[in-house]
């Protein structure tokens, strides 16, 4: 993704281009290959890291980076699920109907409805304070004190974070996934689909074959990586071979995957003795990826294998010979097949690569999580690592906290279901805000009053915004002298 | 991204021959696909049907306008023997094209699609007689389901061509349709008129329009991300509302309503086509107006001329004089209002509620049918109607009684869409050209 706008860079704003800190360190090895052929197109790229030579005042700096507007992507993004919350809570609505009448009651309800709803999201996803308090005294009510006090008390309080951390678990392969089609100039949008690909594989591993427990659980995750890998390399040909665009075809093949899938559901040999019900067999226990926190909390070892996603991520991007290739082709198509890189190729291998690894999230999530497939196993994991991907600037780190965030939002939203009334679907619409917001840095920094950054010579109409950059100049007079 | 979209990338560019442009590489492409459909034809169809069984298809029905049974009411075919006939008249017809493409003299145009537009007619006959052997077939029924199916797919595919002749990607089409569902319900329930909804419909739309005009021609974000990104708000805004204020009050907030059914007197009582054309909603009549009245607007008209000079080569376009980005906002609002009306289509249109993720990646199917339509109106139209065919088809044969027709999982008829779009975009069915400059953003040098 960042890639792709470096290529174009004239038309990019600025903070689009740049990476968080720690991408910093890949955007020259990004840029590199565009810069050496096309150097126009590149020359903007670099964003709003590299200063500017008329060196910018520190509040613009500050005001240009991408830390400010992550920050307030999220400061929006929140406050309008907060509105949205307020719209669906029944007090405040009552309380908002008599608001002339006693307008302190408008206000406290919608306090109340708002901190409610965001602890209950936070209890759902960290630290279950509340839990962990019931349980400390509960024990200490039967007798007990110090660590036995302690440590079931945190254990209860921490459920929610490895909860998390299961569900962030298939995010995270998958966004790996769709960024490297990302980084290399492919609009994956076929998440979906190759997670059912890689899942449906993987669970059949799972249910109809019997192996040795180690051996079993290999092949099952290499089946979903190959399943994932064809499904992904179909829209690689396609594109490589007849030039079809891989968005249209990878949204394609999704569709034909979930319905593919729902066809198998409904035959012998994915439903076992049970045919009626659309649901597969168990995972036999030798495929099941083992339990890391016992047997009380679902983590699994998937989140092993999630980490090593994120480690293969930076070394093919930033250190192997193939990823060179893939980033060079997503810089400038052109310029690459100059270089001597079969474009062609290099879309089919990035989109084998891609699927692979999304199938390989679908294993996890039937191998360790679910333990058998059903028409919805898929979820909304596909789309989801989509947006994963664009959040975390398909880089690893970013990639990793982006996953485990968006993992947090989720399980907090099913738990705020829960316990407040909210439905869940408040955290997609923060969650496509946040994306949204952190794609056009000048809308947020225009919504905090920070336009002059984007437009610094733009002529002022109205009287009080002349008087504010009369101000400004002043100040800045000021400062330097 | 330009050249990620585009079919013209350089490595297909690359491939294409130069040379011998009477005939192209892709020459045995359409040959070879149709002939392989007949032998599926031969193959399956004509040996599929139980032997000695019999489709009936439903044609006239009582009180029809008939004059003297001109139309029959039944006619009962020989599975089998039906489906071999028309297998080898399909065969014929692609064995012609192939030879006719292989000796470099192609036919005119019009003949072209006519032979295929046969072929067509032949194929789904035959596939009908295999599918239903031994049941009866109500083509009236059928072609009633299709076109309630095809509206809001219709509509979807327009907001699709108006936004992408001007260049700009249009992948919120789900996430309109879901707003305009959500809006013609809500608003509709609250004032208690399914016209209100009517109007509303559109209007709610706007709001996915403007968002995704906003970010991508104003902030010039990748536009495939903007319109993923406002699928998930969509669908998540509308579920969130769903959820708490539908659920808490369905009375006020979520009721179902229905557009009245007008019937133009005596052309409705036409056979077959009467009920499917003449005794619909408004929203079918407005369909055919808009895909009339864009077909002229676009390519009859100077505004048409203008929105496609943007879609193809914005700088020539600004050099003339013609504001592009105003122009790009113009059409994405003029799409997202038209998606709107399909959305109204799921709710009012066919007298349900509101019900979550009702769109249920109808949109999706509406860009494939904007694609295999080649971005043109009649186009976009047809492919939807063949769509919404595919999938009547598998509603149809779902209440087929037990041991009657060929037993076809409906999965595979929902699947049809997306794999016969697949094949397009690949470029069996002719190459899809994109206007040269969709998803570009145009920044004024």
């Amino acid at each position: 993704m960042s890639a792709r706008h470096e290529g174009e860079g004239q038309h990019v704003a600025p903070g689009t281009v740049t990476e968080t800190g720690t991408d910093a360190a890949d955007t020259p090895a990004d840029t590199a290959p565009a810069a050496e052929t096309a150097p126009t197109a590149s020359s903007t790229a670099g964003g709003g890291s590299a200063p500017e030579a008329s060196g910018p005042s520190v509040l613009q700096r500050i005001a240009r980076g991408n830390l400010l507007v992550i920050v307030l992507a999220f400061v929006f993004a929140f406050l309008v699920g907060s509105i949205l919350i307020l719209v669906s809570d029944q007090a405040f609505r009552e309380a908002a109907g008599y608001f002339f009448a006693r307008p302190a009651d408008t206000f406290t309800a919608a306090w109340q409805a708002i901190t409610e709803a965001y602890a209950a999201m936070f209890r759902g996803a960290v630290y279950d304070y509340s839990g962990a308090a019931r349980v400390a005294e509960d024990i200490r009510e039967r007798g007990g004190s110090g660590l036995y006090v302690l440590g079931p008390a945190f254990l209860r309080g921490i459920e929610p974070l490895l909860e998390t951390l299961t569900v962030a678990t298939p995010l995270i392969i998958a966004s790996v996934g769709i960024a490297i089609s990302f980084r290399s100039g492919l609009f994956n949008i076929g998440g979906t689909g190759q997670l059912l690909a890689g899942a449906t594989a993987a669970g059949y591993v799972g249910f109809a074959v019997s192996l040795p427990p180690v051996i079993h659980l290999i092949a099952a995750l290499l089946a979903a990586i190959v399943a994932g890998g064809i499904w992904g390399g179909i829209a690689g040909l396609l594109k490589a071979r007849f030039g079809a665009s891989e968005v249209i075809s990878t949204i394609m093949l999704n569709w034909i995957a979930v319905y593919g899938l729902a066809f198998a559901l409904t035959t012998a040999a994915f439903t076992g003795a049970n045919q009626a019900q659309p649901t597969s067999p168990a995972v036999a226990g030798t495929a099941r990826l083992p339990l890391l926190a016992g047997d009380d909390f679902r983590l699994h070892a998937g989140l092993v294998l999630a980490l090593a996603a994120i480690v293969f991520l930076w070394w093919l991007m930033n250190r192997s010979t193939v990823g060179f290739r893939f980033r060079a082709v997503g810089s400038n198509p052109r310029a690459a097949e100059v270089a001597g890189i079969d474009v062609g190729r290099s879309a089919v291998g990035v989109m084998v690569v891609a699927g692979a690894l999304v199938g390989l999230a679908g294993a996890t999530h039937v191998l360790g999580t679910e333990h058998r497939l059903t028409g919805d196993v898929a979820g909304s994991i596909g789309f989801d690592a989509i947006t994963v991907a664009l959040l975390g600037r398909s880089g690893p780190v970013g990639i990793l906290l982006a996953g485990l965030l968006f993992a947090g939002l989720s399980t907090g939203g099913r738990y705020m279901e829960t316990s407040e009334g909210v439905p869940i679907d408040l955290v997609q619409v923060i969650q496509a805000l946040v994306v949204l917001f952190i794609a056009a840095p000048p809308l947020v920094r225009y919504l905090v009053g920070l336009r002059r950054i984007d437009r610094p010579r733009r002529p002022r109409p109205s009287r009080r915004a002349a008087a504010y950059a009369a101000e400004k100049a002043e100040t800045s007079k000021g400062a330097a002298a | 991204m330009s050249t990620a979209l585009a079919p013209d990338s350089p490595a297909a560019s690359t491939r294409e021959a130069p040379g011998r442009p009477e005939r192209p590489r892709s020459w045995w492409y359409l040959p070879a696909g149709l002939a392989a459909l007949a032998v599926i034809a031969l193959g399956v169809f004509a040996r599929g049907a139980a032997a000695g069984a019999t489709t009936t298809f439903r044609l006239a029905r009582e009180g029809d306008l008939n004059p003297g049974g001109i139309v029959p009411g039944d006619v009962a075919l020989p599975a089998g023997g039906t489906a071999l006939v028309l297998g080898l008249l399909c065969l014929a017809i692609a064995v012609v094209l192939g030879v006719l493409a292989a000796i470099s003299r192609p036919l005119a145009p019009r003949w072209r699609i006519t032979l295929v537009v046969v072929f067509g007619l032949a194929w789904v006959t035959a596939f009908l007689t295999w599918a239903f052997n031994g049941a009866r077939v109500d083509l009236g029924t059928l072609l009633q389901t299709m076109m309630v199916l095809a509206v809001p797919l219709a509509f979807g595919a327009l907001s699709g061509v108006l936004s992408e002749r001007a260049g700009v990607i249009n992948i919120a089409i789900e996430g309109q349709l879901l707003f305009g569902a959500f809006g013609a319900v809500l608003i509709g329930s609250m004032a208690g008129s399914a016209w209100v909804g009517l109007l509303a419909a559109p209007l709610m739309a706007l709001v996915i329009g403007a968002l995704l005009a906003l970010f991508a021609i104003g902030y010039q974000v990748q536009q495939i991300i903007v319109g993923v990104v406002l699928n998930v708000f969509a669908i998540g805004l509308t579920s969130f509302f769903f959820g708490s204020v539908m659920k808490q009050n369905p009375g006020l907030f979520n009721r179902p309503l229905r557009l009245p059914t007008l019937r133009i007197p005596v052309l409705a009582d036409l056979p077959v086509i009467g009920t499917v054309l003449f005794e619909q909603t408004i929203l079918v009549y407005l369909m055919f107006l808009i895909v009339v009245g864009l077909t002229i607007a676009l390519f009859r008209t100077r505004w048409g001329l203008r929105v496609r000079a943007v879609g193809e080569h914005p700088r020539a376009a600004d050099t003339v004089g013609i504001d592009v980005n105003r122009t790009r906002w113009t059409n994405v609002l003029l799409g997202a209002a038209v998606a709107g009306l399909g959305g109204a289509t799921l709710t009012i249109g066919t007298g349900v509620a509101f019900g979550e993720e009702m769109s249920s990646g109808k949109g999706y199917i509406a860009l494939a049918a904007m694609i295999l339509g080649r971005y043109h109106p009649v186009g976009a139209l047809l492919a939807a109607l063949v769509f919404a065919f595919a999938d009547a088809l598998q509603l149809n044969i779902g209440t087929l009684p037990a041991g009657a027709g060929a037993g076809i999982p409906s999965q595979f008829l929902l699947m049809l869409p997306y794999i016969v779009t697949l094949f397009a975009v690949a470029g069996v069915v002719g190459r899809v050209r994109v206007p040269a400059a969709d998803g570009v953003p145009y920044v004024k040098q």
